[in-house]
């Protein structure tokens, strides 16, 4: 008889204030997992966000600066440029990162800071009550689009996978969803991925999760999952847009400092 | 023979049900008889289907909460 | 090291690095870009990281960053930089963790101009972000005392673990002074930053949390109790301020920075025929050196405040002076700058028509004795 899954040392033993269903909770765990098994959770530091993840200065079971609403990617290079040897990550939501942190990300992408950024899609605003983000589907109601966003009004969702993928300093960019067994599992290996990018020195390291709202999406758990699956994984679809292996491979194996 | 066995921490179990959603034995489902302290009602195992857990741990996999331990024999 | 000839802007950056100063986080902007030049090139000769920043909000919540992790780090702007900055400043002051903000004040609001103003007293001494908190902020009106103070603003922010700031002006940045630069280590006595997030590993069964979030009002109103307890010890002890013969005075002027030094030749001037003026300058703008205001000689029934700015620092003169004293004013704003004649005409004429309960005399812009 062997244990095959129990709680992760990655995570405190606080309770989480999460809604019934919220992904969230997944994402953090596979974090703390990924932490544990890399052997880095005791030199790794966590920067939260403004939004639901603020609180998770609770949960992530190691040091933790908690950052003004869209700086986390900033705050994340001042600890990393003091503290070189340590694993710096940030936690961001889409209010956070999409919208009022664009510059942050964008040019921390640029510096290819050797940082790791876990980014949490759910085409809403969550904390504060389910207001339309810049991920917002097209059609999707929220209390701030009430008949469902207007691209001609709001512009279409934004693809921050792929926006930043273009940019040279972005190692390691790819999206992932939470809305099934296989998605999960194989969340936690790209997860894993990004955080080796950091070990490596390979430089910035991004990982979309789509993530499910159902408070605000007005769903049942069970239903925000198909919902990820049959409305948001069409739009953002899953898949690596750039890593290191593969940009060495395209170069013919040979990395720039080799 | 069960292959394996899974245990819920009730207490902290919001009743999300994505556990019972996953699971390819179809043996767990919210216990709606009862109301934990936090006010849901737990996910169990369905009563006389103990032995039918395979191990596989997709339920806690997909748990929000971390209230699931799985014991492959 | 010897006595150098030096920009205000360059000795912030010389003095920052003798003080163990290793981080600069920083964008341009004049009159306070050559701080950020010297640090790109003489940062990185000792170790120490320079890193222009997409923004004056990154460029502060970058030291947010670092002095989490426990560096010494200073980030520089002027006026509107530093607004930019605020809302990362106000973060900083919550989570309790010590930065130094040199800010080389421009004429404003909006873009305002490039040449020296005071317009930004209120900005620096009043909070400037949201919620109750306070900066010890430093006028120098020297190179070689903005010099001496940023070494001392970050040990003053280590002891207090709070943001410093140091308020300059365009003429003190981009001045030429013989400047001596004093290698000052960390105050030894300061205690280790055991708070700071560097991973558990350095602190075992514990867990560094830098965060200002407190959801419980009850909880937030005694973190704000322990601020301000805090800002008391620094009104306790950490007044800096120059009485300039104010023993035999017959009135007094208050100002800071640039504008003291104009003060002083005014007062020269006067001197030479007999009008005996004494100068007040605050060193510490927070905590502002109200005690010298209050004992002053009774037979000071006059003060005159000159400010590069259409009358901020006043207010803290009107609250310390508490009604005793008639508080006149003379202001230039927008970057012009007050002409030692002026002052001493405007001190002329208050002595030769005002007394104790008239209405202050007040006089900005380029017309003498009023608007």
């Amino acid at each position: 008889m062997a244990v095959v899954f129990q709680r992760t040392a990655g995570l405190t033993d606080a309770e989480t204030h999460y809604c019934p269903g919220c992904t969230h909770g997944i994402v953090h765990r596979l974090v703390g997992e990924v932490l544990v098994e890399l052997g880095v959770l005791d030199r790794a530091i966590a920067v939260i966000p403004v939004g639901c993840a603020t609180l998770a200065y609770d949960y992530f079971n190691c040091d933790v600066q908690q950052a003004a609403h869209g700086r986390a990617p900033a705050v994340a290079t001042g600890i990393r440029r003091v503290l070189p040897d340590r694993v710096v990550f940030a936690y961001q939501g889409d209010g956070d990162l999409a919208s009022i942190g664009t510059a942050e990300i964008v040019h921390a992408a640029h510096r290819s800071e050797n940082i790791t950024v876990i980014f949490i899609n759910n085409a809403i605003y969550g904390m504060t009550g389910g207001q339309m983000a810049p991920t917002t589907l097209v059609g999707q109601k929220t209390t701030t689009s009430p008949l469902g966003r207007d691209p001609r009004l709001a512009g279409e969702p934004i693809r921050i996978a792929e926006m930043l993928a273009q940019i040279p300093g972005a190692s390691f960019v790819e999206r992932v969803a939470c809305d099934s067994p296989p998605h999960v599992k194989a969340a936690k290996r790209v997860i894993r991925r990004a955080f080796e990018t950091q070990l490596a020195g390979e430089g910035f390291a991004l990982v979309e999760v789509l993530s499910t709202c159902p408070t605000n999406w007005g769903l049942e758990p069970v239903d925000a999952l198909a919902w990820v699956r049959d409305h948001m994984i069409p739009y953002y679809p899953l898949g690596n847009l750039r890593d290191p292996k593969k940009d060495a491979a395209a170069r013919g194996g040979v990395r720039p400092e080799e | 023979m069960a292959k394996g066995r899974v245990a819920f921490d009730r207490d902290l179990c919001k009743g999300c049900g994505l556990c019972v959603s996953v699971c390819p034995e179809h043996m767990l489902e919210l216990d709606t008889a009862t109301i934990n302290r936090k006010g849901y009602h737990p996910a169990h195992v369905v009563e006389g289907r103990e032995d039918d857990c395979i191990g596989c741990a997709l339920c806690a996999v997909m748990c929000p909460d971390q209230v699931i331990t799985v014991e492959k024999f | 090291m010897a006595r150098v000839l030096m920009k205000g802007n360059e000795a912030v950056g010389a003095a920052a690095i003798a003080a163990g100063c290793r981080h600069y986080f920083g964008y341009p902007i004049t009159p306070q870009s050559e701080l950020l030049e010297y640090m790109s090139v003489h940062l990185p000769k000792v170790g120490g990281v320079f890193l222009q920043s997409e923004s004056e909000v990154a460029a502060i919540n970058m030291c947010y960053g670092a002095a989490g992790a426990g560096a010494r780090v200073m980030t520089g702007s002027s006026s509107p930089g530093i607004a930019l900055m605020q809302e990362g400043i106000s973060y900083l002051a919550g989570a309790e963790l010590p930065s130094v903000i040199v800010n080389i004040v421009r004429g404003g609001p909006g873009l305002g101009g490039i040449q020296p103003a005071q317009s930004d007293y209120h900005q620096s001494t009043r909070g400037g972000g949201d919620g109750d908190y306070k900066l010890l902020v430093y006028a120098p009106s020297t190179v070689q005392e903005m010099a001496e103070l940023v070494a001392l603003a970050f040990d003053k922010a280590d002891e207090y673990r709070n943001p410093v700031m140091i308020v300059g002006d365009g003429m003190l940045g981009q001045i030429m002074e013989p400047v001596e630069i004093v290698e000052r280590p960390p105050d030894p006595a300061l205690p280790p930053k055991t708070w700071a997030t560097t991973g558990t590993r350095d602190h075992p069964g514990s867990r560094s949390i830098i965060n200002s979030l407190f959801l419980k009002p009850e909880v937030l109103e005694h973190h704000i109790l322990d601020l301000f307890a805090k800002y008391e010890r620094m009104r306790e002890r950490e007044v800096l301020v120059e009485e300039y013969r104010v023993e035999d005075a017959d009135l007094v002027v208050v100002a800071y920075g640039t504008t003291a030094r104009i003060v002083k030749s005014a007062i020269a001037a006067l001197a030479a025929e007999g009008v005996r003026v004494g100068l007040i300058r605050p060193i510490t703008l927070f905590p502002f050196p109200a005690e010298s205001l209050r004992r002053l000689p009774d037979r000071v029934a006059n003060l005159l405040v000159v400010e590069m700015s259409m009358g901020q620092m006043i207010d803290d003169v009107r609250i310390a002076n508490e009604g005793r004293r008639t508080v006149h004013f003379l202001g230039r704003t927008g970057g012009m700058i007050p002409l030692p004649q002026v002052i001493a005409d405007t001190v002329r004429h208050i002595l030769a028509e005002h007394h104790a309960g008239d209405v202050p005399h007040v006089s900005v812009g380029d017309e003498k004795g009023g608007r």
